[in-house]
């Protein structure tokens, strides 16, 4: 496939004009929509969906904030307009699956839309990503990970908030790479201080930032690569990992980035 | 002599259990000042979660050196309490020893076997108590050494070890010093050679006498324990149980959703819908400004709390230095309400007293700390949900009050203006698929 090709997404809107009910929502979120770095994740899985064939739209200009952000930080307002908004949009295009590459949209798509009418089947990237290596259709030979160090940090909203810690791990070791584990991890895995709308506010005063001292845990692994699975992770340990000037080292991806890599997608 | 000594007994069981009653009704007057909260669903699960976790133990096994001696204590706490039944029984009718003869058979003395049994387990309880204390104050364990503990809760972590140490005592000295038991030809592990090396050779009497001293000793020990119960974090002891099947069994990382905002959302968005009336004189009041804003759930993991900080242990707010501390959130909500409860009994002003959690005991730089990762939830050994409160906290300073850092607010504003938190024009929100 061509790189264009690889890239081509539809819109809802579009889709339904040409009378195709497509079988997955993607769900973009902010991060993924706007933010440099994780348009780059957002391209990667975009190329994975295509490659291995998976009928998507994205909602393109008619997508909003989920509402997270303002739900965690108490206004409940907020997010009952936002999710309200987003759940007459998703219902009017009878939406069933969706997939994230958020674990902040996931969790509030999946568990929190509910009590407001929006009921859908909501899937991690990874989940997704899982199942299409199981299923076989995408299959990695090798790739540039093979037999590399990776140490994969878990989100909470994914990890804890969602019990998930093996999908994103199954995918990762399918690389052939050496999965090294964080003392900290899954349920007991160190946030990358993002979450609870900290993500949009200055830290309280305190000794040191989450972030440096979760990519000081996780730099302690020697790691090639530092894994993750949310764009807000992504941006908290890429920044912790400049504090430490191991940005020539160490990369921090997203796990639909490292698949799609291995591919040459 | 002996229906003195029944009398004597009846009115101190009965005083101590009046007292207790007294201070049970307290506390569950407190945690009704908390707001309704129906919890019934799926009742298999609540009880699986209750054997799990708070019978079973199984979230202390993260940390195994701690969760071995608790065991012990728990184990040894509720075994040993079937000799304290022995012990109410003599008291109240004047016997001595009632199971004795009942459970001594011929050929299979089950009773000194049961005896021999808690003996062992009292000696391990005196060791896993002496261990605590030596993690507490010789290896200052960060948890247990932290400032949350300052002042009367680590007098009180130090007496409830000091009691359970003179209770193990005096029920090996009341072993010991037994001679009925000592001289029927059993050895006890811990009690017979005890009786060799001190008792043996005294006067029938004056063992008679150690035995009397020895028996009302843990008598007047348990009693005043029962009673201590209330003040203490040990009355995790009884609460860990309802805790525990009250506890969230939805994903952690789900949030309550607030319905009375939800009516007033729907008749802004539609004007025909017309939201449930208010019960008379009903002021919709958004999130937790006090404790009887929040859920007597909430209330009663309060009291649940066993004070250990597991939880500020595992917070990343806690561990990088920042002012919040969940296992302190738990605490001054207790506080608060042990505070409001006091003033009710003073007849003074309660709830009115000019305080309110939020702000007088709990800062906004506590709340605005917590990234709501769940780890404390996730730690806690008896489910509780310290995020809950917080984030009710939250709703109240930033619904009620409009107060939140000004950071914060640009991005709820950007959200609520550009459905982002960044000011980003929604009509750019699909440009990533056009560059390259
Ligand atoms: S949810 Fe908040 S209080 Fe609990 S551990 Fe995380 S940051 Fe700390
Ligand atoms: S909230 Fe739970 S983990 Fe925290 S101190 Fe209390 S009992 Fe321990």
């Amino acid at each position: 496939m061509s790189n264009a090709e690889l890239l081509k997404v539809t819109t809802m809107a579009n889709a339904i004009a040409e009378g195709r009910q497509p079988e997955y929502l993607f769900w973009v979120g902010c991060a993924g929509s706007f933010d440099d770095r994780a348009k780059k994740v957002t391209k990667a899985l975009v190329k994975i969906l295509n490659f291995a064939g998976i009928d998507f739209a994205v909602l393109g200009t008619e997508e909003s904030c989920n509402g997270d952000p303002a739900k965690r930080a108490g206004n409940e307002f907020l997010f009952q307009m936002m999710a309200m908004q987003n759940i007459g949009t998703l219902n009017a295009y009878g939406v069933k699956k969706i997939v994230t590459a958020c674990p902040h949209c996931f969790n509030t798509l999946k568990n929190e839309y509910p009590a407001l009418g929006g009921e859908y089947e909501v899937i991690h990237h990874t989940q997704l990503l899982q199942s299409l290596l199981d299923t076989g259709k995408i299959t990695i030979e090798g790739g540039e990970f093979k037999g590399k160090r990776i140490t994969y940090h878990d989100p909470c909203y994914l990890g804890r908030g969602n019990d998930i810690y093996e999908a994103p791990r199954e995918v990762i070791q399918k690389l052939e790479v050496e999965l090294v584990e964080m003392k900290r991890s899954r349920a007991k895995g160190f946030c990358c201080g993002a979450g609870g709308a900290q993500m949009f506010k200055e830290a309280e005063p305190g000794n040191r930032e989450v972030n440096v001292e979760r990519a000081e845990e996780a730099l302690g692994q020697n790691p090639n690569v530092i894994a993750v699975g949310c764009p807000f992770c992504n941006t908290m340990m890429t920044d912790g990992v400049k504090h430490f000037e191991k940005e020539g080292e160490v990369k921090v991806l997203d796990v639909a980035e490292m698949i799609a890599q291995a591919n040459d997608l | 002599m002996q229906l003195v000594s029944i009398i004597a007994f009846v009115l101190v069981f009965s005083a101590a259990v009046a007292l207790f009653v007294i201070n049970i009704r307290k506390i569950i007057r407190n945690i009704n000042l908390g707001k309704d909260q129906t919890i019934n669903d799926n009742k298999p699960a609540r009880w699986r979660q209750m054997f799990l976790v708070a019978m079973g133990q199984s979230k202390m096994v993260a940390r195994p050196i701690p969760a071995f001696f608790h065991l012990i204590i728990y184990v040894g706490f509720v075994l040993i309490n079937i000799e304290v039944l022995e012990i109410l029984v003599d008291g109240f009718t004047g016997s001595h020893r009632i199971f004795m003869n009942v459970l001594n058979f011929d050929g299979f003395p089950l009773y000194n076997i049961a005896i021999a049994f808690f003996e062992v387990l009292a000696v391990l309880v005196l060791i896993a108590c002496v261990v605590f204390l030596y993690r507490r104050y010789i290896l200052k364990v960060p948890r247990l050494a932290h400032k949350d503990l300052d002042g009367w809760p680590r007098k009180d972590a130090t007496n409830i070890l000091a009691a359970e140490i003179v209770l193990m005592f005096a029920l090996l000295v009341m072993n010991a010093a037994d001679h009925t038991m000592q001289t029927a030809g059993f050895t006890f592990p811990i009690s017979t050679p005890l009786y060799n090396a001190i008792f043996h050779g005294m006067t029938e009497g004056a063992m008679h006498t150690v035995v009397l001293v020895a028996w009302w000793l843990h008598l007047i020990g348990i009693l005043a324990y029962l009673n201590y119960l209330p003040f203490s974090k040990h009355f995790h002891i009884v609460l860990a149980f309802p805790n525990v099947w009250y506890a969230k069994l939805t994903p952690k990382g789900q949030f309550t959703n607030m319905e009375s905002v939800t009516n007033e959302v729907k008749a802004m968005l539609d004007p025909s819908f017309t939201p449930p009336p208010l019960a008379e004189g009903e002021i919709p009041k958004f999130g937790a400004k006090d404790v009887n804003d929040l859920s007597w759930k909430n209330l009663l993991d309060a009291y649940s709390c066993t004070e250990c900080g597991r939880c500020t242990s595992e917070c990343p707010a806690n561990q990088t230095g920042k002012l919040l501390s969940p296992r302190r959130i738990m605490m001054a909500t207790r506080d608060r309400m042990e505070d409001v409860g006091k003033s009710l009994d003073a007849k003074g002003p309660g709830l009115a007293d000019g305080k309110s959690l939020l702000y007088d005991y709990i800062t906004p730089e506590e709340l605005w700390a917590c990234t709501s990762c769940n780890a404390c939830v996730q730690a806690c050994p008896v489910n509780i949900d310290p995020l809950n409160i917080i984030v009710e906290l939250r709703r109240s300073m930033v619904m009620e009050d409009s107060k939140m850092p000004d950071s914060l607010a640009l991005a709820l504003t950007n959200i609520e203006n550009n459905g982002a938190p960044w000011q980003f024009s929604p009509a750019d929100r699909l440009n990533w698929a056009q560059e390259n």
